[in-house]
């Protein structure tokens, strides 16, 4: 009987065939926990911070709990950054050129799944160069035809390169879409041919609809993209079109228009607390995002199942 | 208008026919590539070998030959000294991420409760590093890991490495969270061929009385090592073009430059990818699981 219990006591502790064991279960949350706190402490820093009142950033003994509710901070990011205006123009220089994109590299991806041609291992190498290649080494040629054309400043030189499938990270899209139609049955198609059903008729009929996976993660982890990508975007629309990430860049300029710091008071110059708040800001539209679509994100890779084999 | 007339009478042989579609599908990106890449590659180039002066018109070339590569490389000492920062960083970053992104993907991998929140946790960073808010946040020293980086004991021990350990080692703690912020595709290219494993050879494994530690090394190694060649390469590139990146920062500040501008910029713009190449292609012999056949 107390052999029973010791074994009873074991299997409990160190986990069975079917159980892993408290300990080891206590352990991997500890280390969970600890790798997830370090993880989002950044996030943590600077949400509370945000918070705090210009006393309470000078008081080192606040340091996580801020001693009053203030938003004060806000409210200043929030004109700061101007807010509405931006956030629109970011919305639309990332959703814009994110559908544009998914549509033209559906069409090449399943261009390369369906057909054999003669080229096709060239035309891989080249699509995995526009992934390897830094923008640096073609935007300056691109910025200076833009300029001659009158587009810069303009969201359609965002535009165009999507257009032709030369877009922000094209050809990790394009590779997505070509696993997508790899992995379907030829069947469907094969019959609609059979009726007489042309090629464009088949890929918008058939394919299209098999794929809307594959098009939704592609149309929000490239919205995300464009919304993060500052480099492209300060070349191209800086004079024309203010996005968040530009303008929070431009941050501490843009606070000093508003509050020039000779002619304000102590508390309202500009200090962490109001850079965070407007860091905050910039990233809020993204949390939403990401907490909307989430399961997208996460099983995204499961889904259209790339690992590259 | 015969060669329609053809293609619609299915007159032309099939192989061809299949082809034509083919290239019908894939035209757009082989015009969009002559457009937006190819050409403005090549024009990069001839910037680079000229010296470019910015007019109210246009611009205008003078042919300097190589003299933009050789200012780079022999007069500029910030060019030089910020390459060789970005390949320490690089290299000290990749095996990082790589080897967390791992230890993460085996952890979701398991069956636990809240298997859930702790995904959404680690794959959050994907959604917020944009240049600006990293800046912003490692401005605010939000990025080291909490109560480390500025203790006495560190400082300490920074002063006793010998100094090429320094950099790296200092880079490593003052960054930590940030290097571990560039992980979150790489944990889900992973989680995704841990599931392919097939379950049965751990099960025969464990039968022959394998320990799970020898079942790591001698299974789930040896079926990661093609995942982690994609996810090196996948890291190498994240971290070169990312917009923070101290190179291409100087790059970007160059192009607007009295001396030099341009074609200046155009060609440090070379050399910082030939050096990406070099190491993407050093990466690829020491991890491509073929080549290391070889030496067995």
């Amino acid at each position: 009987m107390e052999r029973f219990y010791q074994e009873h006591l074991k299997s409990f502790l160190f986990g069975n065939r079917t159980d892993y064991g408290l300990v080891f279960k206590i352990a991997l949350y500890l280390l969970l926990i600890a790798i997830g706190f370090v993880y989002l402490y950044p996030l943590l820093f600077m949400f509370i911070t945000s918070m705090k009142s210009p006393s309470d950033l000078l008081n080192p003994m606040v340091q996580w709990v801020p001693s009053e509710f203030y938003a004060g901070n806000y409210e200043k990011a929030f004109r700061v950054l101007d807010y509405p205006n931006t956030l629109l123009s970011s919305v639309l220089i990332s959703l814009i050129p994110s559908l544009i994109q998914a549509v033209v590299c559906s069409l090449v991806g399943y261009g390369l799944a369906r057909f054999k041609f003669w080229g096709k291992n060239i035309l891989f190498i080249l699509i995995l160069a526009t992934f390897i290649i830094p923008a640096q080494n073609t935007v300056i040629p691109q910025m200076l035809t833009y300029r001659n054309y009158g587009l810069l400043g303009n969201i359609w030189s965002l535009i165009l390169p999507a257009l032709v499938g030369q877009g922000f990270k094209s050809a990790i899209f394009i590779l997505i879409f070509y696993q997508t139609f790899m992995s379907l049955p030829k069947v469907l198609e094969e019959a609609a041919r059979l009726d007489g059903a042309t090629n464009m008729q088949i890929f918008v009929r058939i394919a299209l609809p098999t794929a809307i996976p594959a098009f939704i993660i592609s149309i929000i982890f490239s919205t995300v993209w464009y919304w993060n990508e500052t480099y492209l975007t300060v070349i191209f629309l800086e004079g024309g079109i203010q996005t968040l990430p530009m303008q929070l860049s431009k941050f501490v300029q843009a606070y000093e228009n508003l509050y020039p710091p000779g002619t304000v008071n102590i508390f309202d110059r500009l200090n962490e607390a109001v850079k965070l708040s407007g860091t905050f800001l910039n990233i809020l539209p993204l949390l939403l995002l990401y907490f909307v679509f989430q399961k997208w994100f996460v099983e995204s890779i499961e889904r259209t199942g790339i690992t590259g084999e | 208008m015969n060669f329609f007339k053809a293609l619609r009478n299915k007159e032309i042989k099939h192989g061809t026919r299949e082809a034509l579609y083919g290239y019908s599908f894939v035209m757009i990106w082989i015009i969009g590539f002559s457009i937006f890449t190819l050409a403005p590659l090549v024009e990069t180039f001839f910037y680079s070998i000229n010296q470019v002066t910015v007019t109210a018109t246009g611009i205008t070339l003078d042919p300097v030959r190589w003299a933009n590569y050789s200012r780079a490389l022999f007069t500029d000492p910030t060019f030089v000294e910020l390459l060789i920062t970005y390949v320490i960083k690089t290299l000290v970053s990749v095996p990082i991420v790589l080897i967390f992104s791992m230890i993460i993907a085996m952890f979701l991998n398991l069956k636990f409760r809240f298997k859930g929140i702790f995904r959404t946790i680690f794959f959050l960073p994907v959604v917020i590093t944009s240049g600006p808010v990293i800046q912003e946040l490692t401005s605010q020293g939000a990025t080291s890991v909490p109560g480390i980086a500025n203790s006495a004991v560190i400082a300490e021990f920074l002063t006793q490495l010998p100094r090429y350990l320094r950099n790296p080692v200092e880079y490593l703690l003052t960054s930590f969270i940030l290097i571990l912020w560039f992980s979150g595709v790489q944990i889900l290219i992973y989680l995704s061929s841990l599931q392919k494993i097939d379950k049965s050879v751990y099960e025969a494994a464990a039968i022959d009385g394998a320990s799970a530690w020898e079942s790591f090394w001698k299974i789930t190694l040896p079926s990661l090592s093609t995942t982690t060649l994609i996810n090196a390469i996948y890291t190498i590139i994240t971290l070169s073009h990312f917009s923070e990146n101290e190179v291409i920062k100087y790059i970007y500040s160059q192009t607007y430059a009295v001396q030099g501008g341009i074609g200046y910029s155009s060609a440090m713009s070379f050399l910082y990818f030939f050096v990406l190449v070099l190491l993407l292609g050093i990466v690829y012999l020491g991890l491509n699981p073929r080549s290391q056949k070889k030496f067995d």
